[in-house]
Parts: C-alpha cells; structure tokens; sequence
C-alpha cells in the first residue's frame, strides 16, 4: 500500500515539473519520469507473493503460483513507445532551439497574437 | 522485498526531484538516467525478466539520444528570475490568496479520491489472476511456446503488437519530418 | 565527428559484432528465454549505435542519407502485415491465426509462426532505432 502511494508520488513529482518548469529539456525529463511511474503501478499490480517468472521449465510443468503475466505482456510494448515519444519530442526541441536560439518556452511565442 | 523496493522507490524520487532543479542540464540528464536505471532493479525484483532487458536498452539509447541534443545546443538552464519587488507595495494581494486557496482545494479533492480509490486496490501481493489463469495454464499447449510472455504478446494480443508497431514507424516518420527540411528557407 | 581515441575505437570494432551476434539469439529464442523480439531488436539497434558513436559519423559512409535503414524498417513491418494476414487466408478468417506446426514446446523449431515474428519485429524494431539516431547524426552534420 505504501508502494503504491510511493509510485503516485513519482507521478506527482513529474506532474509539476512539467508544469512549472520552464526549460524545455526539463519538461520532457519530466514528462518521461511520469511514463515510468505508470509502467511500475502496472507491474507493482501484477506482483503475486512468492510468484515465480511466467516461463515454465519444461512444457506441461507449470509452477504453483506464477507472477502475472498479461501486463508484463503490455507493458513490453509500452516501453518502446516511450522511447519512440521522447525521441519525437527531442526532434521538435532541437528544432526550436535552432529557430529560436534558447530552451524557454515563455520565449516561444510565434503562434501567439 | 517490500523493504528492498521500498529503497529502490526512495531513490528514484530523489533522483527525479534532482533532475527537476538541476543548474546544469547534463546533471539533470545522469539524474534521469537514475530514475531509469532504478526502474531496471525494481523489475527484476518484481519478477519480470523481459521487461529489464528492454528497459536496460531503452534507457541507454534515450541517454545517448539526449547528450547528444545537448552537445548540439547548450549546456546551461535557464535562470529563474527573481519576483521584482515594486517598493511600498504589499506582497499580498487578493489574487494570491485566491490562487493558494483554489490550490489547496483541488488538492484535497484530488487526495480525497486517491484515498478513496486505493482502498479498493488489492493489497500488494495478494493478486487473484482471473484473465491469466487460462492463459497460464493452458497457454503452452494453444501456443506451443514456453515463454508466455511471449506467447501472449504475439498470439493472444496480436493485433496490439501490429499497433505497437505502427506507432513506432510513424514516431520515425515524424522524426524524419522534423529534422530533415531539404531546400531551407531563410529564417527556418 | 572524429570519434573518439584508438583504443576506444579498437575495442568497440571488437565488441559490437558480438553485442550483434548476442541480439540475434535473444531474438531467435524469444519463445524459450526472456527476451523476445523487442529486446533483440533494441540490443541490436545498440550495437549499430555504439559503432557511430566511438568511430565517427563517415565509418559507414552514412553521414550522407538514411534511406537504407528507412527501406528496411518499411519492408520488416510489411512482411509482418502479410505474415499476418496469410493467417487469415489459411482455415479460418481470423487474424493473426498461428499456422505453422506447433512442434513440441521446449524445441527451438516450436511455436508455429512465433519465432518468425520475432525475427520480423526484431529487425523493424531495430531499423527504427537506428533510423531515429541516424536523423540526429545527420542534422548535427549538416549545420
């Protein structure tokens, strides 16, 4: 239960740091910090005391209690996205920085007006 | 165990709220790669191998991928401008207070639904599989692989895996659209 | 754009044809160990990275296009998409049907169509990687 709360935490730590920070490199930290904290609740979910990996020995053998194995299987493919996300998001930044010649984002105002 | 990740959860928040008031950027970036470094022992420690093995990858590659914006632009965060204090007048205005007053009510009924919705969580560990079950037991025979993982990924959710993948490829498309203007215009 | 001194460069010639070997058999066992197509894929895109990082941008005459690595991501997701809908031409119309022989779970040739996907998603999974990384290289170059 104090996992739990710990791993809301972590998402709340990520939440203002997109919120009040105004470098754009810090917005996408924080914004990946948010993504692994929802990774972790999902696991944290899943966990079964004294559960064994979902891969079984030989075929046909299957372990008494087995951990969860359906959101280790979503959250696989979440991973990768995170990444291709962050990539994207570093595209866009280097872009601005190059137009603009700074991070801050109360700078970049071209749509505004 | 609870102990264990009970630690491995404290120093991920240290090193996040590091990475968020960092002077220098690169050492706000070594402090993100803790976070996600951590996240790595925290998997294993919660039984899922495959898992660990991506998230080592991933985390190496978004480091590299993040220095070397870096190198490319600047180093150094911004500075946080100091609130100009107009002489005679008074800190406190009726707009501040309704500010922190409005803060402070969202957040208790923020808290008092978390509070509300974590008591109908399970309690860590006691996990009653009732989608899994089928899978588990009867998931090497339907699918003939052993690893279950990923016998659930590429046969039992399939199509989320065709999804996955066409999230990939347009994130590259998009990447490939951002960096790579061919006939610069002035100015752009 | 140099890459970095002799021996960084010496060892990483040394070490990234094993990091490569070592992401193809993650990839080709992902129905026996952990691991899978993902992983593979990840590790292998890692051990191009590594190469471009320590020997400078000109090691494979890259600093002049991606498109070699975006044509091999596009044909990997295509083989994926026909694999998949070849499922569906043999027996019953249902998507992503696994028709090849099970085999006996435990051998490497089992699990009819998995290890295939693997192979399959491991390659795109990786070209995308590297195609990412390539983008970047290649707009630093440029300036």
């Amino acid at each position: 239960m104090v996992l739990f709360v710990m791993c809301f935490l972590l998402f709340l730590v990520g939440l203002y740091g997109v919120l009040t920070r105004r470098n754009l490199i810090k917005i996408i930290i924080a914004l990946s910090i948010m993504e692994y904290s929802l990774n972790l609740f999902f696991i944290l979910i899943g966990y079964v005391k004294g559960g064994e990996i979902p891969i079984l020995k030989k075929a046909g053998t299957v372990p008494a209690v087995v951990v969860d194995p359906l959101p280790q299987a979503m959250i696989l493919t979440a991973i990768v996205i995170g990444l291709a996300t962050t990539a994207l998001l570093l595209a866009i930044a280097i872009r601005l920085y190059r137009k603009y010649k700074t991070f801050d984002v109360s700078g970049i105002n071209a749509l505004k007006g | 165990m609870e102990t264990a990740l009970l630690f491995i959860l404290i120093i991920m928040l240290a090193g996040a709220l590091y990475a968020l008031y960092a002077k220098d950027l690169l050492s706000a970036v070594v402090s993100y790669g803790i976070v996600g470094f951590a996240l790595v022992i925290a998997f294993l420690l919660l039984q899922a191998p495959d898992l660990a093995i991506v998230q080592v990858v991933v985390e190496t590659i978004s480091l590299v991928i993040m220095i070397s914006v870096l190198i490319i632009s600047t180093r150094e965060d911004l500075q946080e401008t100091p609130v100009a204090k107009i002489k005679g007048a008074s800190y406190v205005h009726l707009r501040h207070m309704v500010y922190v007053a409005a803060a402070l009510v969202i957040t208790g009924l923020f808290l008092y639904f978390f509070v509300v919705s974590t008591s109908m969580l399970p309690v860590f560990g006691e996990h009653h599989t009732r989608m899994a079950t089928e899978y588990i037991q009867h998931g090497a025979e339907k699918t003939g692989a052993i690893n279950l993982v990923t016998g659930i990924v590429f046969d039992f959710r399939g199509y989320d895996t065709l999804g996955e993948a066409t999230v990939l490829f347009t994130a590259v498309i998009g990447v490939l659209a951002m960096l790579r203007l061919t006939g610069k215009k002035e100015g752009l | 754009m140099n890459g970095m001194s002799l021996i960084v460069k010496k060892v990483t010639q040394l070490m990234a044809g094993i990091i490569f070997l070592y992401g193809v058999y993650i990839m080709l066992h992902g129905h026996l160990t952990p691991g899978g197509g993902f992983a593979g894929g990840t590790i292998v895109a890692g051990s191009f990275i590594l190469l471009i990082v320590a020997n400078g941008i000109r090691v494979f005459g890259l600093h002049r296009e991606e498109q070699l690595s975006s044509a091999a991501e596009s044909i990997a997701i295509l083989v994926f998409l026909l694999l998949a809908t070849a499922g569906m031409l043999m027996g019953a119309m249902w998507f992503f049907r696994n028709y090849l022989p099970h085999g006996t779970p435990g051998n490497i040739a089992s699990a009819g169509v998995i290890p295939i996907y693997n192979l399959v998603v491991g390659t795109e999974v990786a070209a995308a990687l590297l195609t990412i990384f390539l983008g970047f290289v290649i707009f630093k170059a440029e300036d």
